[in-house]
């Protein structure tokens, strides 16, 4: 066997230093962190042993006779093949577990009681922050959370299994219908990450992303104050037309927009949609031609979506629509 | 076998002169058409890895399709659900349809060879399982042509898999269509457990068997008891699907964790009954190549157990992200890491035998793809220990990395053995050999092409994407690494094509040349149709290279049965461990039954998943008539005789109970039947654990009074007892069985009493399958319970008819013998399922 031919995995690490917000070797979040670690000590424990593996096979192949006459014996065999692995791997699986530990930090007891649960559905995540006194404030396929101290959350899953991964800061948890799983997020610092499906959830499991964005905790407190109040009254006639047409379509059905008719459950809460940093789990950016084609032409932007596709409108009604649901911030 | 014996051979009168007329005429193969109905292991073995390659290459197709559409972001070449079908096909095929079928074959084609036997002990048997799995599996394939192939992942998770979520038929093809799959590859393992057991060439004790028997014997062990719990969850999923008896539905006490813990249960040893064959198969090529015996033979043999045990002990690895107990993962963590040094075992017994021989090891196309072999698994395994790490696997679990790891542990650890093989082994099966110069290029090929493709995806995952997807968007930096690996898997799949193209110029069926590599055993012997001239005394493990004159003795007839002298097929049955000489085993020829059969199986099933059900109940009707046919045929009874087999050496023609080798595979099948049974005891304390809620008595309604079970356990000991009288009433030779037939038929009445009786007794209680996990649960063991006694239905009137027309005595009485082992086991089964069902409630209330 020749020598490796690719240059070994941490070779290429700080070349990928640079990716972006979904990388696991950019790590924002304390359980990424401690993991990052334990990968670039296994990278490079792992980097040894397969030269050395390699080294040894070449002596085998094309050593000299004194080589290979000492590479053939069976003590060999037993002190390469059972001893060395043996005292290797129990380290590594004592240093795995104890990180372990650590990431199973004490869930929320003694912090302000916010609780936050997501919940995967096909195909999006409906998030609820619920406050102290019971208040459920939902909102879909974007988390915000205080940076600077861990925040459990609560996963569920409402249909099948989903798995809530977001790289940057933890590793990921399967939501499973019928059992609740916590992960607690420990952000350092404000900013932004993304995060997707991790399960194979069937149809457009692809396209079923979102956004988390960690806040200091004074602007989370007043984004949270902010996201409970009610939906911002349409103004200037596009969004006043975009709301009667959205009332009398039957957009409620599925959506609410509280303060207004629209109270379904099925679909995502719309009360601030035109806030969030992304349109239907981050298959498109925030803005009103977007929200038009999610509504004309939903089923080509992500195929097998529960949403029907709605070719009932003009394009000046899917106009005034579109300019409604912008504006609701 | 005394030494006088071995003294007096090998025998070196003339042979007589219609002995080798006798071989030819009658293991000639079928001509024309009739190849079909041929049984032979060269023959069925040829069509099996010919239908497996073929597997490999229309699942490769797709994976190409795949590469191409994941070349660039934002890509729609292949649409979405296409692609889910596309990479659903592709890993379920090269699972259940490539690799556990092409190593099977090896198994068929070599062992026998190898072991110097004239075939397997039950090549009716082998042809159904390959014919099965043929037309099976061909048909299963074709679904991806018309949007009926099943969607769901190659481990088709619930809920996502139930009716609920995929109404359509395709996950049914997927349920079913592996569903008998998996009943051809236990029909495998019994035939492989019973042929390296029991038909090894004289004097080849366990400690001399080749590596490749060995892990072929482990295969087949594991098979035994992996497989059954996938059986199992198959079944209860389609249950659930057809019916709606809710085992993996949380919101009736059901739990979709139930479904993964069986998979893995069998899907994670499945990944090592892949490997483990291959490596042996390397453990027999690096000597050849370095001419010298294998350095670490009995440390080899005890890292292929190990490994067979240890994988048993590790398919949480596959669930570290489900949220379970991190007690459990830390467990799970360690055996998954231990299982690295049997590995390492053998990884450093090839480099030691490599640096072994006195010349330099000889590279031949075989031999690169060897070392190929060992950089690429070399790098998976300690990918592998890195997944072992839970937290680390907490990030890559479910992403490009381990989509590369696994692609490095199984294409390294499976499919370049699998090219080794052909080049090493192809001269046993062809007149002309691979080209070695066309070889090079394949090597190189592949070997770049699959580093390419695959060594890019570890950083593909790190960076965020996961597995699964059928696009990905430009912004998180994927482009670049997915051209590459795109590019890469165009090479190798050139690297195949190049190899299919010398494949279809070279190769022609027919005597091999000499022993090209100067290998040491026995599968280099001269050979012909009737394997063997005749079957030497082994006394070494490279027989070619220690016994003298081994080859010419062998070929002029002077060991072992160097005719036929049943006047039909025969080979010598051994004893397990120091393979003394028993018995001559007459084996079925050529037929058409177990070809029909195997159609009608295929079609069962598979008019099953497109719901037309008379159709289908009247194909498995002709199913189980056609394997009645072919087995009125066996059970040749003692007339025969003793005969001699060279060196004035007899043995017996016939023989029952334990050394017989149609009871050892009675004992086999019994172990799969077990193994399944205790899936369904896990099953049951798995859904208790999880919803005790459901369970009677607080949550479903009261259990039947005791009496019920008692009546029930009372015919089942009846029925044990009818049994024992059977066989005391069995005739003398020549005489009519009246009244034993009249036992086995009070047998099996009271067999379906007992069933009845449970039914009933649940069934008044107002206890519905469908009310909830345990009610699904409950009914669930009295299925286990119909479908052994249904077997033993018609085994017992398979028996009392032959009874009945004096093909059954007190000698002549192998049938019996089976049925008699079934019916007990039977028996403790359903009493310990008594036991539990109504039992434990009562017991935790």
């Amino acid at each position: 066997m020749r020598a490796p031919r690719f240059p070994a995995l941490a070779v290429l690490l700080p070349l990928a230093a640079c990716a972006g917000v979904q990388s696991a070797l950019d790590p924002a979040g304390g359980e990424a962190g401690r993991i990052h670690t334990l990968s670039i000590v296994l990278f490079v424990l792992c980097t040894v042993i397969f030269v050395a593996v390699a080294v040894l096979a070449a002596l085998a192949l094309f050593g000299s006779d004194e080589w290979r006459s000492r590479l053939a014996s069976e003590r060999l065999v037993f002190a390469l093949g059972v001893v060395f692995p043996v005292l290797t791997l129990v380290g590594l699986v004592l240093y795995g577990v104890t990180i372990m530990g650590m990431a199973a930090e004490p869930a929320g007891a003694g912090r302000d009681a916010l609780r936050i649960e997501v919940s995967g559905e096909r195909w999006w995540w409906r998030v609820t922050y619920i406050t102290e006194d019971g208040v459920r404030i939902e909102s879909a396929n974007e988390l915000r959370i205080p940076a600077g101290q861990p925040v459990p959350i609560e996963l569920t899953s409402a249909d099948v299994i989903h798995s809530f991964w977001v790289p940057q800061l933890a590793g990921k948890l399967d939501m499973i219908p019928g059992r609740t799983n916590t992960l607690t997020l420990h952000v350092r610092e404000p900013g932004i990450s993304r995060g997707q499906c991790a399960e194979y959830c069937g149809g457009p499991h692809a396209l079923m992303s979102f956004f988390v964005i960690a806040m200091t905790e004074d602007d989370f407190a007043a984004w949270l104050l902010k996201e409970a109040s009610e939906a911002r009254p349409p103004a200037g006639e596009a969004a006043v037309q975009g709301h009667a047409l959205f009332l009398a379509s039957g957009c409620g059905g599925c959506h609410t927009v509280r303060g207004t008719g629209a109270a379904g459950v099925i679909g995502p809460d719309l009360t601030h949609v035109g806030s969030r940093h992304s349109l239907a789990a981050a298959s498109l950016p925030n803005d009103a031609p977007s929200f038009a084609r999610w509504i004309r032409d939903g089923q080509h932007v992500k195929p097998e979506n529960l949403m029907p596709p709605y070719g009932i409108f003009t394009d000046a009604e899917l106009a005034s629509l579109s300019d409604y649901l912008d504006h609701l911030d | 076998m005394t030494d006088q014996v071995i003294v007096q051979l090998p025998n070196s009168t003339p042979r007589p002169a219609r002995e080798l007329e006798d071989l030819e005429r009658v293991w000639a193969t079928p001509k024309g058409w009739r190849i079909v109905t041929a049984v032979n292991n060269t023959v069925v073995g040829l069509i099996y890895i010919g239908v497996a390659f073929l597997f490999f290459l229309m699942a490769g197709v797709l994976a190409i399709l795949m590469r191409t559409q994941l070349a660039v972001s934002g890509n729609d070449f292949i649409g979405q659900e296409l692609y889910n079908q596309m990479f659903t096909m592709h890993g379920t095929t090269m699972m259940f349809l490539f690799a556990v079928p092409a190593v099977e074959a090896l198994g068929v084609m070599l062992l026998p060879q190898m072991l110097a036997a004239r075939d397997l002990p039950f090549p009716r048997l082998s042809a159904y399982a390959i014919w099965a799995y043929v037309i099976g599996g061909l048909v299963f394939f074709t679904t991806i042509f018309y949007d009926l192939a099943p969607a769901g992942g190659w481990f088709m998770y619930p809920p996502l898999t139930l009716k609920e979520f995929s109404p359509a038929d395709n996950a049914d093809f997927w349920l079913l269509g592996i569903g008998f799959i998996e009943i051809s590859a236990i029909a495998g393992a019994v035939e492989i457990v019973v042929g390296t057991l029991r038909t090894r060439p004289p004097g080849m004790s366990l400690s001399k068997m080749p590596i490749f028997a060995w892990s072929m014997l482990i295969f087949a062990a594991m098979i035994m008891f992996a497989f059954p719990a996938v059986i199992l969850a198959t079944m209860m999923l389609e249950i659930e699907r057809s019916f709606g008896w809710p085992f993996f539905t949380a919101a009736l006490g059901g739990d979709a964790l139930l479904w993964q813990h069986l998979f893995w249960f069998f899907g994670h040893p499945e990944v090592y009954i892949i490997f483990l064959p291959a490596a042996g198969l390397v453990s027999m090529i690096v000597p050849t190549m370095a001419q010298t015996p294998l350095v670490g033979y009995r440390l080899i043999v005890v890292a292929l157990i190990a490994t067979g045990f240890f994988s048993f002990g590790l398919w949480v690895h596959h669930m570290f992200t489900t949220g379970i107990p991190a007690l459990s993962l830390a467990f799970f963590s360690a055996a998954s890491a231990a299982v690295a040094v049997p590995s390492g075992i053998q990884v450093f017994s090839w480099i030691a035998t490599m640096a072994a021989g006195r010349r330099r090891f000889r590279i031949t196309t075989a031999s690169l793809f060897v070392l190929g072999f060992l950089f690429i698994f070399t790098l998976g395994g300690l990918t592998g220990v890195m997944v072992a790490m839970v937290p680390f696997d907490y990030q890559v679990h479910d992403t490009y990395f381990v989509v590369a790891h696994f692609h490095y542990v199984l294409v390294g650890g499976m499919v370049f053995p699998l090219f080794a093989t052909f080049y090493h082994w192809m001269p046993l099966f062809s007149r002309r050999m691979l080209s070695e110069r066309l070889g090079r290029w394949v090597f190189w090929l592949m070997f770049l092409g699959f580093n390419i493709a695959f060594f890019p995806m570890h950083l593909t995952g790190l960076l965020g994407m996961p597995r699964r997807v059928w696009t990905y968007p430009a912004e998180l930096g994927w482009d670049t690494l997915n051209l590459v690996s795109t590019a890469g898997s165009y090479i190798l799949g050139a690297g195949i094509l190049l190899f299919v193209i010398d494949l279809f110029r070279t190769v022609r069926p027919g005597p091999k040349p000499e022993n090209p590599w100067g290998a040491g055993t026995l599968e280099w012997l001269p050979s012909d149709v009737y394997a063997t001239r005749s079957i030497p005394l082994v006394t070494s493990r490279e027989p070619l290279w220690d016994q003298e004159n081994l080859v010419e003795d062998v070929q002029a007839g002077r060991w072992f049965l160097p005719g036929a002298p049943t006047g039909g097929r025969e080979t010598i049955v051994t004893s397990p461990v120091e393979a003394r000489p028993q018995y001559i085993i007459q084996m079925p020829g050529p037929g058409w039954s177990p070809l029909l059969a195997a159609m009608f199986t295929a079609a069962c099933f598979l008019l099953l998943t497109v719901k037309l059900v008379m159709i289908a109940a009247v194909c498995g009707v002709l199913a189980i008539v056609f394997c009645l046919v072919w087995t009125w045929s066996l059970d040749p009874g003692p007339a025969k005789g003793s005969v001699d087999i060279g060196g004035g050496m007899k043995l017996p023609t016939y023989v029952t109970g334990p050394t017989s080798h149609s009871w050892w595979a009675m004992v086999v099948l019994m172990f799969v039947a077990g193994s399944l049974y205790l899936s369904y005891v896990f099953s049951y304390l798995f859904l208790w654990t999880v919803s005790p809620d459901v369970w009677a008595p607080a949550g479903a309604p009261q259990l039947p009074s005791p009496g019920w079970p008692a009546l029930s356990a009372l015919l089942l000991v009846c029925g044990s007892a009818a049994i024992m009288a059977a066989r005391r009433l069995l005739p003398s030779p020549g005489n009519l069985g009246t009244a034993a037939a009249a036992a086995i038929l009070v047998a099996l009445l009271c067999m379906s009493g007992a069933l009845a009786i449970e039914l009933l007794g649940h069934w008044r209680t107002g206890l519905q399958p469908s009310d909830s996990a345990y009610g699904a649960m409950v009914y669930m063991a009295s299925v286990l319970f119909g479908q052994v006694a249904a077997a033993l239905v018609i085994m017992g009137l398979f028996t009392a008819a032959r009874l009945l027309v004096r093909r059954l005595d007190r000698e002549w009485r192998v049938t019996f013998d089976n049925l008699a082992l079934l019916y007990h086991y039977a028996v403790f089964q359903s009493l310990f399922g008594l036991a539990l069902v109504h039992g434990y409630p009562r017991l935790v209330a």
